[in-house]
């Protein structure tokens, strides 16, 4: 580990701030990804501004839904009544994740800003364009079993590894943020991650100091027809090697609104515009299913390992849907 | 009726451990200590071009750094360490750290950094620069079988009848190949030493499975007689076999301790570990079976390939069990292997065993669907109560008695034989069985008893615990045969002041040292008798050794409780305060008559969804008979663990590698698989006993590494009977049974 600097952020403005001047300083929240990855010298901070004591941590009703605090713990916001009871989807995807103790541990902004597991990011020893610019990537033409399908460059094939992003795809979240100069902005959920194309080391949007500061929730009739299905390889503490959030809103027995989001097949996470339009107006059966799953997966590009994503892929969105129209029951 | 053998006893050291008192190698508190941090190579083969370690050197608390430029001589390696009794001419070729700019694979050690602390010291190594000449290597056997090779071909077993020729003309035959990935034990504890000097006198707290293997190690590597090596390692958070051998980091630890003239801890990180001691290695396996067509086998083929390093021989013992665990007439085994530019493989839980019989074990699954005969009554039709090699009746062999009753326990009988035939809602459910074999092995083994006259007994002998139970059923073998209770007794181990014993390996572990504990508790008996008998009013007069027992603190006649001296009386009355016995142990020649071995049947259901093809084992039963049960708790935790283990060889476990660059990409705990709790549902594990005296005195077989050997073949034979899938290359990952 690079010897660093500690600084305790006091409120929102200073530690913002404090970031700002300092290219090489960052935030830190529960430290559970932040921490890994310094100690295995792959970031490298000079100074650390702890933001985890900054009053965000509240989960409240807002006019037009809820608001969930940045720094709240990705175990308190799953466990949340507010969310239980009208995200039910956000709360599975997060209760997909991690561990007990981690979760008790990450904060849904540092959750949000996680970055790849690609096994050649983590290895200072091996190429990686998005650790060090120009290197190359590894992964590429390298081991690539747990790589992107879709929207990958051959700058970076890495995905985004998360579970709750793919929740708050679906539910359209707004991500608040207060910027470098103080004043607060908002990003759509969609706009937060970014493709890798040729600047890979940028995971996301958000500027270098930018904060952020809560996740928005509109209201949404998905609640009682949401299901989180994560396929991975063993039963708990991996991550996905394909996973799905889908929500239906259905009107008799067709369907009004639907979304499809994958998770673990690109390096955000993939809403498919196709496959909801598949669904939307279309009678909530099997067929309907199977259609948008085959128009969700008719454009991956598979690299030389993960072929399997675009098969499992089809059948997590089928077995996903069935299942929202099930109530979320198996 | 034995007080404590054969009951259950919570572990002596439980307290210890989990309220953290237990002291692991790393963890003793040593002043003026310095951190070494291991600086890795990132070429798999090659020579260093440069080291540069001037902005290192700069680093705060920067001591030193030991590179092959610096590293003084050590002394020529001496006999190879695990069985200088055999193998006395054979060089010992394993790994020496900074020992040229040779580079053998990917992580190798290039540097020390020795630092005030251990952050200190992590920090500089990354500032240590390398450059390389790099060739091209070589990291894996699919497309080198070809290069494959016999290392002592005068070793190499021979066919056992006409193999080839009844294969060929067989009415019924499979042949199928097999592989298996290298895999890496994952001890929890990491691997680590603590080191220092006095004179020429050295002491290291090591992690280890044998604190004699390392004392030996270390006298030969420094040119010291080996009585000024002390080796300390008094608790194990886990080995497997990687620590059998004493690795790379002992030597390199002593050594810079030498340098700096000051105490020095190094301890692999999670990822030098995956080059800082063996592996499973990558194998290949081809077995062929011919059978009549009423089952019975008439020809027995299995042929291995393995990985192993560029400078030693490593051949993964695959083929052990291919020629006695059925009863064939014509059998061949043969074992070879590929240099590849990785470093040695190593045993690791049920060496070979667990490898040879996921083939085997699977090879007869697809042997009984080619029949169309149930795979238990496969096994059955060929049964063998000797060992077809020798013609030798087994000591024991309970292995019948196993089938029966784990076929009885899982409901057999209502398996469907079709594949694909047995759901559960919408779910695909598969059972599949195998069988399971080890060695019962026993190994000399020595120990000290001092008995003390205030009723209590201090044992010691120099084995190790790295998990099992050993503390454990040490004092209750030794409070059993020394009629104390077991919180009188006080069981050292891990210490090279302590008599020899074997590393902790092959299982034998109570078998050699409970045998030698009893032995020596009889050593006593036998001392005390004389001094009572030197007292006129002795009331053993004209008894033997055999017809008098230590019970309850008394020397008694057997099944004359009113004939007794007590026995702290007897000793004060002749100023003892201890009386003391060292012991070894050996094996009865008697074994030699017979075959030996301990077996086990286990029956495995999977669940798996139709959709994603994730595999679900909801149960497992394993039947194990492996002699005489010391301690039916910490027994039960091993064959669990064995079964837990199974699993993920099965369904998880791989050490991935990518060959451009012949290093290893997942080494690390998010990346390499293990199974967690949520991955073990049911898990039932049974005792069938054996009352063998042949094996030893208490009759104890080996059992650690027994109760994983079939678990693989019947989790993926329960994988195709769900299925109809045959997945011959582990993992069976989701991937491949989409
Ligand atoms: C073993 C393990 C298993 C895991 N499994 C899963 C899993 O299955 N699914 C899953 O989704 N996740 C998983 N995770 C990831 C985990 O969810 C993240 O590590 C966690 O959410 C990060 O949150 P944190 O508060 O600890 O972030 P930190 O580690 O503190 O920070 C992470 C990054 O976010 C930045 N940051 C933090 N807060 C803010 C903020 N408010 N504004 C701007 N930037 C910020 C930091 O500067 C840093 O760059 C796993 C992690 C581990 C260690
Ligand atoms: S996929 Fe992306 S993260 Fe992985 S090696 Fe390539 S550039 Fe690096």
């Amino acid at each position: 580990m690079r010897p660093f600097k500690y600084t305790e952020g006091k409120d929102e403005t200073s530690a913002v701030r404090a970031v700002v001047v300092n290219r090489e300083s960052k935030f830190l929240a529960g430290g559970t990804n932040l921490i890994d990855l310094m100690k295995e010298y792959v970031e490298r901070p000079n100074e650390l501004v702890d933001v985890s004591q900054l009053p965000l941590a509240q989960i409240k009703n807002t006019s037009n839904g809820i608001s969930i605090g940045a720094l709240a713990k990705n175990g308190a916001t799953a466990n949340h009544p507010l969310v239980r009871q009208n995200y039910p989807l956000l709360s599975m995807a997060i209760l997909a994740g991690a561990s007990g103790q981690l979760r008790n541990m990450a904060t849904n902004g540092g959750n949000l800003m996680q970055r790849t597991r690609c096994q050649y990011f983590y290895d200072i020893a091996m190429p990686c364009n998005k650790r060090e610019p120009g290197t190359g990537c590894g992964a590429l033409e390298g081991i690539n079993r747990i790589h992107a399908i879709f929207g990958w460059s051959d700058k970076c094939v890495a995905t985004y590894p998360g579970d709750m992003a793919n929740a708050l795809y679906a539910l359209d979240a707004v991500v608040r943020v207060k910027g470098a100069n103080g004043q607060e902005r908002t990003i759509p959920i969609q706009d937060f991650h970014r493709l890798p194309g040729n600047e890979p080391q940028k995971d996301n949007n958000l500027e270098h100091g930018e904060l952020i500061i809560g996740i928005d929730l509109p209201k949404n009739n998905f609640a009682n027809k949401s299901y989180y299905l994560k396929v991975r390889d063993r039963a708990s503490y991996a991550f996905a090697l394909v996973s799905v959030a889908a929500a239906l809103e259905t009107d008799g027995s067709n369907i009004r609104q639907a979304r499809v989001v994958l998770g673990s097949v690109a390096h955000k996470p993939w809403r498919s515009g196709e496959a909801e339009k598949a669904l939307v107006g279309k009678p909530a059966t099997d067929a309907t299913f199977n259609a948008a799953a085959e128009a969700a997966l008719k454009e991956a590009k598979p690299l030389a390992h993960n072929g399997y994503k675009v098969e499992l892929g089809k059948r997590a969105i089928v077995l996903a849907l069935q299942r929202a129209m099930n109530g979320g029951a198996e | 009726m034995p007080k404590y053998i054969g009951k259950e006893m919570s572990r002596v050291d439980g307290v210890a451990k989990v309220t953290g008192k237990a002291k692991y190698a790393a963890e003793f508190k040593v002043p003026n200590l310095a951190y070494g941090f291991i600086v890795t190579s990132t070429i798999a083969k090659g020579a260093i071009k440069s080291l540069d370690t001037t902005e290192a050197r700069r680093a705060p608390g920067v001591i030193d750094i030991l590179t092959h430029e610096n590293y003084p001589k050590p002394a020529p390696p001496a006999s190879t360490e695990l069985k200088p009794e055999i193998n006395a001419n054979v060089r010992d070729k394993s790994f020496r750290a900074l020992a040229s700019n040779q580079i053998f694979f990917n992580m190798q050690p290039i540097a020390l950094v020795l630092a005030e602390t251990f952050e200190q010291a992590r920090y500089a190594a990354r500032l240590v620069k390398a450059t390389y000449t790099p060739e091209k290597q070589l990291t894996e056997i699919a497309g080198s079988l070809d290069k494959a090779l016999v290392p002592n071909p005068e070793r190499a077993a021979k066919p056992r009848g006409n193999p080839a020729e009844t294969f060929k003309s067989a009415p019924v035959k499979i042949e199928a190949e097999y592989t298996i990935p290298i895999e890496h034990h994952n001890p929890m504890e990491p691997h680590g030493a603590i080191a220092f000097w006095e004179g020429e006198k050295l002491t290291i707290f090591d992690k280890t499975q044998g604190v004699y293997v390392v004392r030996r190690h270390l006298a030969t590597s420094f040119n010291i007689p080996e009585v000024n090596v002390s080796v300390v390692s008094p608790f194990v958070g886990g080995a497997f076999g990687s620590s059998l051998r004493p690795n790379y980091y002992p030597a390199l630890t002593a050594m810079a301790a030498r340098v700096i003239k000051r105490p020095v801890k190094v301890v692999y990180t999670r990822t030098q570990m995956y080059t800082g001691h063996g592996y499973r290695s990558d194998t290949w396996q081809k077995i062929s079976l011919g059978a009549e067509r009423n089952g019975k086998l008439t020809a027995l083929i299995h042929d291995s390939r393995n990985n192993s390093s560029t400078f030693e021989d490593w051949l993964e013992n695959t083929t052990n069990y291919t020629r006695t665990i059925y009863a064939c007439p014509n059998a061949h085994t043969s074992q070879q292997l590929v240099r590849t530019d990785l470093s040695t493989p190593a045993p690791v839980r049920a060496p070979g065993a667990v490898s040879g019989m996921f083939a085997l074990e699977c090879a007869m699954d697809e042997l009984a669907y080619e029949l169309k005969i149930d795979p238990l009554e496969l096994r059955l039709i060929n049964f063998t109560d000797v060992n077809p090699d020798t013609g030798k009746p087994y000591s024991s062999k309970a292995l019948r008695e196993c089938y029966r009753m784990g076929a009885e326990k899982f409901g057999w009988k209502d398996r469907k034989f079709e594949p694909r035939s047995m759901r559960d809602g919408r779910l695909l459910v598969g059972w599949g069985m195998a069988t399971g074999v080890w060695g019962a092995f026993q190994q000399a083994a020595s120990v000290r008893i001092a008995l003390k006259s205030d009723g209590s007994a201090h044992v010691a002998s120099a084995t190790a615990d790295i998990g099992p139970g050993t503390y454990t059923v040490m004092t209750l073998i030794a409070a059993e045969y020394l009629g104390l209770p077991a919180e009188r007794v006080k069981f050292e181990l891990g210490d090279t002041k302590f008599p020899r014993a074997p590393v902790q390996g092959g299982s034998f572990t109570t078998a050699s040292v409970g045998s030698a504990i009893y032995e020596s508790a009889q050593n006593i008996r036998r001392k005390l008798l004389e001094m009572a008998n030197k007292d006129a009013a002795s009331p053993f007069k004209e008894a033997k050794i055999e017809d008098v027992e230590m019970t309850d603190g008394k020397l008694q006649v057997k099944n004359d409780p009113s004939r007794f001296v007590n026995i702290s009386e007897l000793m004060r009355r002749n100023n003892l305060e201890e009386l003391v016995d060292v012991h070894e142990a050996k094996p009865s020649p008697e074994r030699e008559k017979y075959a030996t071995g301990a077996h086990g049947a286990q029956f495995v259901e999977v669940k798996i969804d139709p959709d994603t093809r994730v595999v679900r084992v909801t149960r497992a039963i394993e039947v194990t008979a492996c002699g005489r049960i010391m301690n039916p708790k910490t027994s039960h935790s091993q064959e669990i663990g064995g079964v837990v283990w199974g699993i993920g060889m099965a369904l998880q476990e791989a050490t991935e590698i990518d060959h451009r660059y012949g290093r290893i990409m997942n080494p690390n705990l998010q990346h390499y698989h293990v199974p967690v709790n949520a991955d073990v549902l049911n898990v039932e594990t049974i005792f069938v006993e054996e009352d063998d005296r042949i094996v030893n005195p208490l009759g104890i077989k080996g059992m650690g590494e027994l109760s994983m050997v079939g678990i693989p073949a019947a989790i993926a034979n329960a994988v195709f009977h769900a299925t109809g899938k045959r997945v011959r290359n582990l993992p069976i990952t989701p991937d491949k049974l989409l």
